[in-house]
């Protein structure tokens, strides 16, 4: 096992020894499942799919991954253990990366945990399997891009509550420039091009790519790039705030 | 000759902005010594630790750690360290033994060497009793016991210790010291501390620093001659005897050269 791997075990082991793990893929659950049935007229729609299911994902994780990514760092940096983290053996970029492992492999238990979704569409009817697994992989990608924000953002403070407000709001900005009001916005006097920009920053479009089932090269580069663009932020504000 | 000097302090500068906490500090430790680390509180003790550990970047001057300098090979350098920072910060959530096999863990023992190294430390620091208690329902000294274990376990060639014995009771700081003393003669140990007798008790030498500067550098016997030890302090320490030396541009330095090193 690798430092990274280290690193990755005690943090995965510290969502599990409080009850924040346990709220979390509780309301992850209901809230999924219930917005599914309610909201997304599961039964109405008389298809056998987990479209309404995905689509509410993007707008879940806006409030539910901030709060899985807060304490990352901000709780470190308020405990002092930062300082003991760090003078260890180990690459400052090492931590980083360690302790994303550990909130995206807690965010696919989460995911894995919705199956009993899975097995009452396969029960109603017969879903196409492949769609909802590109589907999994989209959402627990996007995931992976939320809570690369989430981390970076967690490292700016001390204060987990400031923490989450803050990857909230810019995980928002980067879900809402694919909205169509935000494009309306831009439409009468932007160029097309940064029309086009604006829209392929969007996780919206992205993976509204991803739930019809394919799952493009181009989507999985986007998600990725986000997550090394923000990781990377995420390590020069451990190193630039080390004394403060 | 200098492959026993294990700890090298060269010109050590940190300015935050425009307030210089730790200025110009230059000295060495070798094997065997054990360095008493005084100051008035803000001196830039704590300050010259975390450069020294590489946790705070330097804005001046160098250091290095048995040869590694500590910016350029950072890892070599931390290897070769045990580090308990200031007020001992612990993972709380974890209970002593998780928390040992962690630091184990990245220190890179693996197995039963990882179990061994971590019993080891367990014994040392006499932590027996409440290895599977959660950190944070632990007294202040077993806390800091912990952090003290945590620091040895991988008996390193120098040991860095800010105000190791804060807030112990009389047995427990005896224990400590007790510990240091044995450790000492293969490794080079700095400690920091307010207790000035705790400095004639374990440290073979005494570095006083005040407002980022050096103003003493000797033995505790040299130290004592100044007179009854808290007034010496107070003289070398105050504002007027740092503006006196730094008019002379000079800092009292009564340690002899060390000849046979
Ligand atoms: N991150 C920081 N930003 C600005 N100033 C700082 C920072 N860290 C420390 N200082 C200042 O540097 C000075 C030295 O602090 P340091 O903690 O090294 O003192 P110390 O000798 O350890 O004191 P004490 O005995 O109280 O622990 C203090 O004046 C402190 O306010
Ligand atoms: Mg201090």
């Amino acid at each position: 096992m690798s430092g990274i791997g280290v690193i990755s075990k005690r943090e995965l082991l510290a969502y599990f020894s409080t009850p924040l793990a346990y709220v979390f893929i509780v309301i992850f659950l209901a809230l999924s499942g219930s917005l599914t049935f309610f909201m997304g007229s599961f039964f109405d729609r008389g298809q056998a799919d987990l479209n309404s299911f995905f689509s509410f994902h993007p707008w879940l994780y806006l409030f539910l991954i901030p709060a899985v990514a807060m304490r990352l760092w901000a709780e470190e940096r308020k405990t002092g253990t930062i300082e003991l983290l760090l003078t260890l053996p180990i690459a400052d970029w090492q931590v980083v990366v360690g302790k994303f492992l550990a909130a995206w492999l807690f965010i696919a238990i989460s995911l894995v945990l919705t199956f009993p979704l899975w097995i009452t569409v396969n029960w109603l009817g017969q879903p196409d399997n492949g769609v909802i697994l590109a589907s999994y992989i989209g959402s627990f990608i996007m995931a992976g891009g939320y809570l690369a924000i989430g981390s970076c953002l967690s490292a700016l403070t001390k204060n987990q509550v400031i923490a989450f407000i803050l990857s909230a709001v810019v995980c928002f900005l980067f879900l809402m420039s694919g909205v169509e009001i935000v494009q309306a916005f831009f439409q009468p006097w932007a160029p097309n091009y940064i029309l086009d920009a604006v829209n392929s920053l969007s996780f919206l479009t992205h993976f509204n790519g991803i739930i019809r089932g394919v799952i493009d090269f181009r989507d999985v580069v986007y998600f990725a790039s986000i997550i090394g663009v923000f990781l990377y932020v995420n390590a020069i504000i451990i190193n630039l705030k080390k004394g403060s | 000759m200098a492959n026993n000097i294990t700890i090298s302090l060269d010109g050590l500068t940190k300015r935050f902005d425009s307030f210089t906490a730790v200025n110009n500090i230059s000295f060495s430790l070798g094997k065997g010594e054990v360095l008493g680390f005084l100051g008035p509180n803000g001196a830039g003790k704590s300050t010259t630790m975390k450069m020294l550990t590489g946790y705070l970047p330097i804005t001046q001057g160098r250091a290095s750690i048995c040869g590694y300098d500590v910016v350029s090979s950072p890892l070599s350098a931390q290897e070769r360290i045990g580090y308990l920072p200031e007020g001992a910060p612990l993972y709380g959530d974890m209970s002593s033994i998780e928390f040992l096999r962690f630091v184990a863990e990245v220190r890179g023992f693996r197995g039963a060497e990882r179990n061994q190294k971590v019993e080891n430390a367990v014994s040392k620091l006499e932590l027996g009793s409440v290895i599977n208690k959660p950190i944070e329902t632990l007294s202040k000294g077993f806390k800091r016991r912990v952090g003290f274990a945590q620091a040895i376990l991988h008996d390193p060639d120098v040991l860095i210790l800010d105000e190791p014995t804060d807030g112990l009771d009389p047995n427990q700081k005896h224990q400590v010291r007790s510990l240091i003393m044995e450790m000492a003669p293969d490794k080079a140990i700095v400690i920091s501390t307010h207790l000035l007798e705790e400095v004639s008790a374990v440290c073979s030498r005494a570095i006083i620093i005040s407002n980022g500067n050096l103003v003493f550098d000797g033995t505790p016997k040299d130290f004592a001659k100044l007179g009854p030890l808290d007034e010496a302090f107070r003289e070398l320490t105050s504002e007027k005897s740092i503006k006196k030396r730094s008019n002379k541009k000079r800092s009292i330095k009564t340690r002899p050269k060390k000849e046979n090193r």
